[in-house]
């Protein structure tokens, strides 16, 4: 039976029933405002002149020279790569440990718990800052990198829990009791089988959890101190006093190292399929 | 004869053929020693809404293939795991020769275990797979490749140490499973219906293949499967269960010929079940009238299951000791002809009659029969 | 045994560290709203009162008697309005964009979703910064339309709240973006083709088989906009500016310039509140849906 003998409701995998009027208009320009700011940032940020206007000048890096010359800045850096490489170890670490627990049989207040280690995901950040600071006022906790590492771990843990839980979940559990079958203590079975086995999910959670580190705002600003600012922080700063055309700069390298870190853990991600 | 009891003498098997084991059943079972004794053992889930094993015993020789038969639900895998040490039982105690195994965690008991799923681990080789125990033994290196290359031969995998499972057939991936656990010498080798997952043709070649095994390595093997024609083909003995209960342990034979209840008439092969009433000591009535001589009286009961198996009965012509039967169908199946009768009284009967002289087409459906149903092949259990 | 203490020991961590970095802190941010302000900012941890609650509604005039104050409320009530406004946009672009994504074809399926999560994965500074240079007066929307020929008119859009929807809508697209998608590719095609089996058009198609399948998508997304929405802090920051506003901003005011810190934590506890309410209202009425 040919298309052509098929009464015409039957053909539309040939003539696009699937295909819903407007919707591939709204689509593209939905794409077309989600990607016009971002490029038109780029665009300005090579502007010779003062690349918040937008009047093109000539082209020009010395946005860029000047921000990677710029003292404060990379200090900035240099404290959010610090901060969010110890609160992605930790938060990690801790992840993989509940993810292991609520992996197996399923116990009373289960839910209770999974409700609590999603928590940090429901609090509006604002409301987290200022809990953690007056937590560290109340206890004495001065404000500097170490109270920011100690915010950014809570909300790195449900970060690297999902991604981790979810590959336990598909893996066999007989693996694991195979492991203890065959004369292997808990840890050993938990290094040599079900850890190989789940690298791929606590790869992603630490990647999750070290990128929302990196790009935390709110609750930085609200528990960092003077001299212990992490980028977010900095630039946020910056535009608050007002538009500076060096912002431009900074945001298309922190957008392009967002780009980098996406791409390598899809790329990983790949690999280890 | 008769073959009533609990050790016929006279019993032949189209089993494999055994080199060493000349003595009789019952003299290998009186010299034979106890492997797993397990000692009333209650095991329930969920803070006792389901009861999976209810106060079970049950005592398995060392070197006997072993299979727990029985519907889904019935506590045969529950009990497996109860062994292997995945879960606790409630009450009652295990032993492994002799000694207890309560409290001891699944990496400190000599037992191995063949998954359902297989279990093989992804991310090693074969080799890595079959190694694996012995590793966690911290066997010398030397040991543990001899022996992983000993084992895969055994299984018939030569040749396949550095494939990934991924790489292999669901039979081969089996085959890595049994190799596995083999390396380590258990005391006992237990088997979570491990053939279920394999189509039928690979599924009869590997009950062949792992009776054979078991003979060659000699450990107990304890096999769990819900497949009745399974068991009947591999097992030395067979224990029947049913919602969390052991209704009878005994040979294939003991089971099939002299089944103790009538879900277990029921559940192997295929039967006749007649609801009838004494009218004597060996003589029964049926709802229908008619009335039946057994050879053996039963259980001192008023109602009692007739049970008779559908090869016993013959057909013959209408007359004489035969009872009047009509033909519903005939089902030819190749080696046999199976014909569905309706007795006097409405009562479906199946009778099957090997195809010994080629397809035989005499008896067609609608016409009237006689069937036989020899005293001797009738078996009386209570209702 | 042995299970159950192997399992406590592995919960320890998060329970620890979520229990003291987050529930604790939070209860005392409760506590704290019911403090007396210091005279320099803090709190006077001795003196309890219920000034920052009052303040919520109430002031003092010059006679010292309590009057109404809407000022508050209008800022809590131009934060839900914004919220839901920014929902409603985002649902009225995501939906047809969802649609249209799940049924490409499968390899263009993951590209599609790709870059639609790009812009997700840029700073939210990014996101916002982009908009002040879009809105801004003599900025890129501003040189287009003098361009097209409307010379010597600013938009003058920045700094009012329709700004800070543009840029909730902007940074929340892809949140109602996805779950919506989700839901739509999970849907069993064969249903679809069920109705149109049975006569329906692609209109009826839509309304009686698509759409009451993908509502959950739909709820899942709304939640996710809407919740962060009312708590939002940066885009308010950068392009509501002072008279426009919102819940967050008026938080960090208290413990920045303003220096009334129970009024804060009063103002948070709140927003925190209103927050769980949502939430809760939403996990209900799904354990009802669930059950049968």
């Amino acid at each position: 039976m040919t298309d052509a003998a098929l009464p015409a409701r039957f053909a539309f995998r040939r003539f696009g029933l699937w295909r819903f009027p407007g919707t591939r208009a709204v689509a593209i320009a939905a794409f077309f405002y989600l990607y016009v700011p971002i490029v038109a940032l780029v665009i300005l940020s090579f502007s010779a002149g003062d690349s918040s206007l937008a009047r093109w000048q000539g082209f020009s890096v010395h946005w860029y020279a000047d921000v990677l010359g710029n003292a404060d800045m990379l200090r900035a850096i240099r404290n959010s790569l610090v901060v969010a490489s110890v609160a992605t170890v930790t938060g990690t670490v801790i992840a993989t440990m509940a993810a292991l627990a609520t992996s197996g049989p399923r116990f009373r207040r289960q839910a209770v718990l999974e409700a609590m280690i999603g928590l940090p995901l429901i609090v509006p950040d604002v409301v987290a800052g200022i809990a953690l600071l007056l937590l560290f006022v109340m206890v004495g906790v001065p404000l500097g990198i170490t109270s920011i590492m100690l915010a950014h771990t809570v909300f790195a843990i449900p970060f690297a829990y999902l991604p981790i839980r979810a590959r336990l979940q598909g893996l066999d559990r007989a693996l694991a009791e195979a492991a203890a079958d065959l004369y292997a203590t808990p840890w050993q079975g938990f290094r040599r089988i079900v850890l190989p086995l789940i690298w791929p999910g606590i790869a992603a959670g630490a990647m999750l959890a070290f990128i929302s580190s990196l790009g935390d705002v709110v609750v930085s600003y609200f528990v960092s101190g003077p001299g212990s600012t992490t980028l977010p922080v900095y630039v946020f700063s910056m535009v608050r006093m007002g538009v500076t055309p060096a912002v431009n700069a900074i945001s298309t390298l922190l957008m392009l190292a967002s780009i980098v870190l996406l791409t390598l853990s899809y790329l990983l991600g790949r690999r280890f399929q | 004869m008769s073959t009533q009891g609990k050790n016929p003498t006279n019993v032949t098997r189209l089993a494999v053929a055994r080199p060493d084991n000349a003595a009789s059943p019952a003299a290998r079972a009186q010299r034979a020693t106890i492997a797993v004794d397990c000692q009333t053992i209650t095991k329930t889930f969920g803070n006792g809404a389901v009861r999976a094993l209810d106060g079970v015993s049950l005592a398995i020789r060392s070197n006997e293939f072993f299979t727990l038969l029985g519907p889904s639900g019935c506590g045969k895998t529950t009990l497996l795991r109860l062994i292997a040490g995945f879960e606790t039982q409630d009450s009652g105690t295990i032993l492994l020769d002799g000694r207890p195994l309560d409290g001891l965690p699944p990496y400190r008991r000599p037992v191995n275990t063949v998954f359902q799923s297989y279990a093989v681990f992804p991310h090693l080789t074969v080799a890595q797979n079959v190694a694996f125990g012995l590793e966690m033994q911290r066997r010398p290196r030397a040991e543990i490749e001899t022996r992983v290359k000993e084992t895969l031969g055994l299984v018939k995998l030569e040749g396949l140490e550095s494939r990934r499972p991924a790489q292999l057939s669901g039979g081969q991936q089996q085959r890595v499973a049994l190799a596995r656990a083999l390396a380590n010498k258990p005391r006992v080798l237990l088997l979570d219906e491990p053939l279920s997952a394999l189509d039928l043709k690979l599924r009869t070649e590997m009950q062949l293949e792992l009776k054979r095994l078991q003979h060659e390595v000699g450990i107990t093997f304890v096999f769990v499967t819900h497949d009745q024609h399974e068991a009947l083909t591999m097992s030395d003995r067979i224990a029947v269960m049913r919602a969390g209960h052991i209704l009878q342990v005994g040979t294939p034979e003991e089971i099939y010929e002299h089944p103790s209840a009538r879900f277990v008439a029921d559940f192997i092969g295929e039967t006749n079940l007649l609801d009838a009433t004494r009218i004597g000591t060996a003589r029964f009535r049926l709802a229908s009238g008619v009335e039946l001589e057994t050879a053996e009286p039963g259980p001192p009961a008023e109602t009692v299951t007739l049970v008779i198996r559908p090869e016993r009965a013959l057909l013959a012509p209408i007359g004489g000791t035969a009872f009047s039967a009509r033909v519903e169908q005939v089902v030819y199946i190749g080696s046999d002809t199976i014909y569905l009768v309706v007795l006097e009284g409405g009562l479906r009967f199946r009778v099957r009659e090997q195809n010994r002289d080629g397809p035989r087409s005499r008896v067609r459906e609608g016409d009237a029969v006689g069937v036989v149903l020899p005293p001797a092949a009738i078996r009386v259990l209570a209702q | 045994m042995m299970a159950r203490l192997r399992r406590a020991g592995l919960l320890a961590p998060s329970v620890l560290a979520i229990g003291v970095l987050l529930i604790a802190p939070l209860a005392l941010m409760a506590y704290v709203s019911t403090l007396e302000r210091g005279p320099t900012g803090g709190v006077i941890w001795t003196q309890h009162t219920a000034d920052a609650y009052v303040q919520f509604l109430f002031e003092r005039d010059l006679s010292d008697r309590l009057v109404v104050n809407t000022d508050y409320l209008h800022i809590f009530g131009r934060s839900i309005v914004v919220a839901a406004i920014t929902t409603a946009v985002t649902l009225a672009v995501a939906f047809p964009m969802a649609l249209w994504m799940a049924f490409q074809p499968p390899g263009q399926r993951l590209l599609l979703v790709f870059l639609v999560t790009i812009p997700f994965w840029t700073n939210i500074l990014v996101r916002n910064y982009a908009w002040i240079l879009l809105l801004r007066n003599d900025g890129v929307i501003d040189w287009l339309l003098a361009r097209v020929g409307l010379t010597g008119q600013h938009i003058d859009v920045l700094y009012t709240p329709f700004a800070t929807t543009i840029g909730l809508t902007y940074s929340f697209l892809p949140y109602m973006v996805l779950p919506i998608y989700v839901s739509l590719e999970k849907l069993d095609r064969r249903l679809i083709e069920a109705a149109f089996d049975l006569g329906a058009n692609r209109w009826h198609a839509f309304r009686r088989v698509i759409l009451p399948l993908s509502m959950p998508g739909v709820v899942g997304g709304a939640i996710l906009v809407f919740v962060p929405g009312l708590g939002a802090f940066i885009s308010p920051e950068l392009l509501g500016g002072a008279k426009s506003m919102m819940i967050g901003s008026l938080i960090q005011q208290q413990f920045g310039q303003s220096r009334n810190w129970p009024f804060g934590a009063a103002l948070s506890f709140v927003l925190l509140v209103l927050v769980l309410l949502a939430l809760s209202a939403h996990a209900a009425r799904y354990r009802r849906e669930a059950r049968p």
